[in-house]
């Protein structure tokens, strides 16, 4: 049986990150993580999920997106007004089986917010298309501010600006979700980490992925060869904004309570910090990125005032040394077998 | 109808010290091609040198500004040499980062040298009140002393930045570089002394847009940058990003759509509200109010 | 290969964070956290508070009996972090948590200690939902119901408007929360609520909110927001000469301080308080003289509220007899036991708790007058019994 290259890398792909959850439940199994790395490997999870999610609309898909965090707090709240939902009106217990439906729901929930948002944004260009995500982003922050929802029995009700709503409220305005049942396993985020490599590296390789880094590379060029660029940057754009509501809902049922003013702008650019650092384009680039970059701070707890100063400096350093051209021929230097693949940008390891 | 021209009026005052900030962040984006979002950052740093000087050194208010001129000058020109030079053939997105590293940076560092405690600044401008008319019912429409000074500012600055890239030679090196950067360099402009001098223009126009936004605003905090940094920048692409007038133009109606809709539409939704005008404008038009339609080439 | 070199990586970072984590200090003293937002917009709140616990824990550590070490970590004013502070401060093997500051992160980080059997005591998250249903969390503060209610019932008890407008922050908790339950005793006591207008952290501008109150007639505007909004409106309002009576809570408190601050704008705001920087009593005398000589400016309520949350901890801690080397779990007990027990005056008046959580004190109305507090109308009720809580403090 000969199988294709790309086959083979995706595999290993996954095999690393198999591996590397193996690895951390045998060490927490061994009682080896402390209870503050505990705390974050759902965190993480959520991270690499937004992260990889977002690295598809900006590196795959070329359109710098400014509200990723917008999409992300749609599934939060979606995804936990739902999983209330379905304790109450149909008494479930299961909790891996309400995470994860509750996560389709809030991906979809996102995935549909990508398509009204998607329609007028993605007729727009650069800079104007990254304030537009922006917009939205804001939009969506001070719409679910004012939105007080409530489950009653097998009822929900929604109501705007007025927090006299029957039964039990679950999304209580600015003070965000309250009384969530915490039901985020790491083994879930890491099946997520999974399953949205799989969708984006499937992506990636399929025909829609090599016509979505057409159109990125020359919309012109992609079009005259009978590409429909819009139904490719769509789709790129919904799928992210899919992926970044599971990631969301997992998010929110991690905490007994979140408020829609955590998604703001520095969140969308944490996201995009995470992307970039670990190369535009690079899928698992964004995955050690979001990794390091969402335990960094922690590690810096050591330096009590200083620990956002030195997050700064480091985050500048960073930047600086990694597209310094001295120290990037020095990596092509020894790597040589990726100088090619290196080359075509998009190409995901 | 009085109501109305309130607003209006304290529209125009809002609008006018985003329009300044957003003059900065296209200046810099015009020529530099970058988004620099430690631009609000440098706005507080501003802001903090003239309360310093003022309430704390008692210098008279015109000796904080320019003092304020010149650090913020300083401090923009040295991050520009030491961050983001470096990465002027890195992508867009790499320096994007580093702006936004920067941003963070001087925000703690504002915090360890002045503390979070807000600080309330005075106000420097000791023009009076001017009364337009009094209603029979008594309401009065007034000019503010703070919002003549802040839309005279606006003007000159506008006037001046026009007359410099229009006239001057270095006003037009900037347009040249901003025009055709490998042109340029071979017409023998210094593109990086040219990219300095921008950055010295758009800090110290951030200091006074600092001065004045604390004139109007009073307090004085390390995040006090942001927020209007991200609604400068807004109003930049509002108006076209790399258009002089179109970042004035787009922040003056920024900050009277963001007071109308606060007034007529609902107070919970007024962001919401300026962010959907913004939609709606550039999809009628794609690259702002003014900003130049790129034609793609093949 | 490049990918096993990124699993090295990868690796390397876990163990690092596990070596990290690992550290724990021998001592013998009761380990007590304190989370707030130390860092970005939210800092000055959790900054105070800090401050203030470190100049009690100095004084009791002073006195030669149990020794406080307090651990101070930041939590940015976020859930998630807030969270990863918990944590940190439990891998450092705290006994007990003063915090955390904010509402937001407090309700997510109660959740976590409550199931860990961790006592809190949270000097300033002012929420219900706080405290609800967990029997290891306390408040020191008053909560949000309390603050709403008996503003409404004094300014309706004083009859101190015809017209009342209200301003508040719909992006924060705290404010949301106050203003919820002032607007249903509002209606029950018939007040007249002629304008209500919001605006959100990142407001400046505050023309809007002033010129509809005082369109709509309003001789009273309600401020239940912080201090530093409060100044930009009464800044504001003073500029387009609009004069109503300024009605404000808690979080008013430390307005007068704002370095820079023109006082005589201040001049006849009205607000529920229970403490007072220039309050004459001993306690207060001392703890504003310390604070001023480290950290250059006069306190506020927060670092009034963290000052007392160590001595409410630590009169509890006697009281219960817990050590250094007493569990946590155990002490989480044996504090719940001591709280409802306990009876103590702090800078912010005398304090006891229930079952809930919740604590029962005094709140001091107070007008501004020529830049310091006055205890206003002395024919009120309240104010006479906050005199006297005043007086007991002595």
């Amino acid at each position: 049986m000969k199988l294709k290259k790309s086959t083979v890398n995706n595999l290993i792909s996954y095999g690393i990150v198999i591996v590397a959850f193996v690895v951390v439940q045998l060490m927490q199994g061994a009682g080896l993580i402390s209870r503050s790395l505990r705390g974050q490997l759902v965190p993480i999870c959520v991270y690499i999920v937004m992260a990889v999610s977002l690295n598809l609309t900006v590196g795959i898909s070329g359109e710098l997106s400014l509200g990723h965090a917008g999409f992300m707090s749609v599934g939060v709240f979606s995804g936990v007004v739902f999983s209330e939902w379905l304790m109450a009106a149909f008494s479930m217990e299961n909790e891996t089986m309400i995470l994860v439906l509750s996560m389709i729901v809030g991906g979809l929930f996102a995935g549909i917010a990508g398509v009204i948002i998607g329609v007028p944004v993605l007729r727009l260009q650069g800079d104007y298309l990254a304030i537009v995500t922006l917009a939205f982003g804001e939009i969506i922050r001070n719409v679910i501010n004012c939105l007080y929802i409530s489950v009653d029995g097998g009822q929900v009700h929604i109501a705007f600006d007025n927090p006299n709503v029957l039964g039990e409220i679950v999304v209580n305005g600015p003070a965000g979700t309250r009384g969530v049942s915490r039901m985020s396993t790491f083994t879930v985020g890491f099946a997520l980490v999974l399953f949205t490599l799989f969708v984006v590296l499937n992506l990636i390789n399929s025909r829609s992925g090599r016509a979505i880094m057409a159109c990125r590379d020359s919309r012109i060029a992609a079009e005259s060869v009978g590409i429909n660029v819009t139904k490719y940057r769509m789709m790129a754009f919904v799928t992210s904004a899919f992926l970044a509501g599971m990631a969301g809902t997992l998010y929110g049922l991690n905490m007994s309570s979140v408020q829609a003013s955590r998604f703001n702008f520095d969140t969308s650019i944490l996201v995009l910090v995470f992307v970039v650092l670990g190369g535009i384009g690079n899928i698992w680039g964004s995955i050690i990125a979001a990794t390091l970059l969402t335990v960094l701070p922690e590690l810096l707890r050591e330096f009590s005032d200083y620990r956002m100063l030195v997050y700064a400096v480091v985050l500048i350093l960073v930047m600086l040394v990694t597209n310094n051209p001295m120290i990037r021929a020095f990596f092509a230097r020894i790597t040589p077998h990726r100088r090619g693949e290196a080359g075509k940008g998009g190409e995901a390891a | 109808m009085t109501l109305f021209l309130e607003r209006i009026i304290s529209g125009i005052n809002l609008g006018s010290i985003y329009a300044i900030i957003a003059l900065g962040y296209t200046m810099v984006y015009g020529i530099a091609r970058m988004l620099n979002f430690a631009h609000g950052d440098i706005i507080m740093v501003g802001a903090y040198i003239c309360f310093v000087a003022v309430s704390s050194m008692s210098l008279p208010p015109l000796v904080g500004v320019l003092l304020a001129m010149v650090v913020c000058t300083i401090l923009g020109v040295t991050i520009e040499r030491l961050a983001y030079r470096p990465l002027r053939q890195a992508a867009p997105l790499a320096v994007l980062i580093t702006a936004i590293g920067v941003s963070y940076l001087l925000q703690n560092l504002a915090q360890l040298i002045w503390t979070a405690n807000p600080k309330s600044f005075p106000s420097l401008i000791t023009l009076g009140d001017i009364t337009l008319y009094t209603s029979a019912s008594g309401a009065s429409l007034r000019l503010t002393g703070t919002t003549i000074v802040t839309v005279l500012a606006n003007i000159i600055i506008m006037i001046a930045l026009t007359l410099f890239t229009g006239h001057t030679k270095m006003g037009k090196a900037m347009r040249a570089v901003s025009e055709d950067r490998a042109a340029a360099e071979l017409m023998g402009i210094s593109v990086n002394r040219t990219i300095a001098l921008t950055f010295a223009i758009g800090s110290a126009l951030a200091a006074i847009a600092g001065v004045l936004l604390c004139s109007s605003y009073q307090v004085l905090q390390p995040t006090t940058g942001s927020m209007p940094g991200i609604k400068a920048f807004t109003a930049a692409v509002f108006g076209g990003i790399g258009s002089i007038p179109g970042a004035m133009i787009g922040g003056i109606l920024l900050g009277v759509i963001e007071i109308l809709g606060n007034g007529y539409v609902s107070t919970q939704l007024g962001d919401a509200f300026v962010f959907a005008v913004l939609i709606v404008v550039l999809l009628v038009k794609p690259t702002g109010l003014l900003g130049k339609k790129v034609h793609e080439k093949v | 290969m490049r990918k096993t070199f990124l699993a090295l990586v990868l690796a390397a970072v876990m163990a690092l964070t596990m070596v990290c984590g690992a550290f724990a200090e021998e001592e013998a003293a009761i380990k007590v956290g304190l989370i707030g937002p130390m860092t970005g917009a939210a800092a000055s709140y959790g900054t105070s508070v800090a401050q203030g616990a470190q100049i009690a824990v100095d004084e009791v550590n002073a006195l030669g009996g149990i020794q406080i070490e307090l651990n101070v970590q930041d939590d940015q004013h976020d859930p998630e972090t807030s969270i990863n502070a918990y944590n940190t401060l439990w891998d450092w093997g705290a006994q007990m948590i003063i915090g955390t500051v904010t509402t937001g992160p407090c309700v997510a980080v109660a959740a976590e200690a409550y199931n860990d059997r961790m006592f809190m005591l949270t000097p300033s998250a002012s929420s219900t939902d706080v405290i609800a249903d967990k029997d290891n969390v306390y408040q020191l503060c008053f909560t949000d119901p309390a603050q709403g209610t008996a503003s409404a019932q004094y300014i309706a008890e004083h009859e101190l408007a015809t017209a009342i407008a209200v301003i508040y922050n719909n992006a924060d908790t705290y404010s949301t929360g106050i203003y919820q339950t002032f607007e249903a005793e509002a209606a029950n006591l018939g007040l007249n609520i002629v304008s209500v207008t919001t605006f959100t952290d990142d407001t400046t501008d505050f023309s809007v909110q002033l010129t509809e109150a005082r369109e709509a007639g309003a001789d009273l505007v309600f401020l239940p927001i912080y201090y530093t909004p409060a100044s930009m409106i009464l800044q504001q309002a003073a500029n387009m000469e609009y004069a109503p009576i300024f009605f404000g809570v808690d979080g008013m408190d430390g307005i007068l301080n704002i370095d820079g601050f023109d006082t005589s704008l201040a001049e006849g705001v009205m607000l529920l308080t229970p403490f007072s920087a220039d309050a004459t009593d001993e306690l207060t005398v001392n703890f504003v003289a310390k604070y001023n000589e480290l950290y250059g400016a006069n306190p506020d309520q927060f670092a009034a509220d963290g000052y007392d949350c160590v001595y409410a901890l630590y009169a509890a801690i006697n009281n219960a007899g817990i050590t250094a080397e007493t569990s946590t779990e155990d002490a989480c007990e044996m504090l719940i036991a001591a709280m409802q027990e306990l009876e103590i005056t702090g800078l912010t008046g005398t304090m006891t708790w229930d079952e809930t959580g919740a604590v029962t004190k005094t709140p001091t109305a107070v007008r501004i007058e020529n830049g310091v507090y006055v205890g206003f109308d002395v024919n009120g009720a309240e104010t006479a019994e906050a005199t006297a809580t005043e007086a007991a403090a002595e």
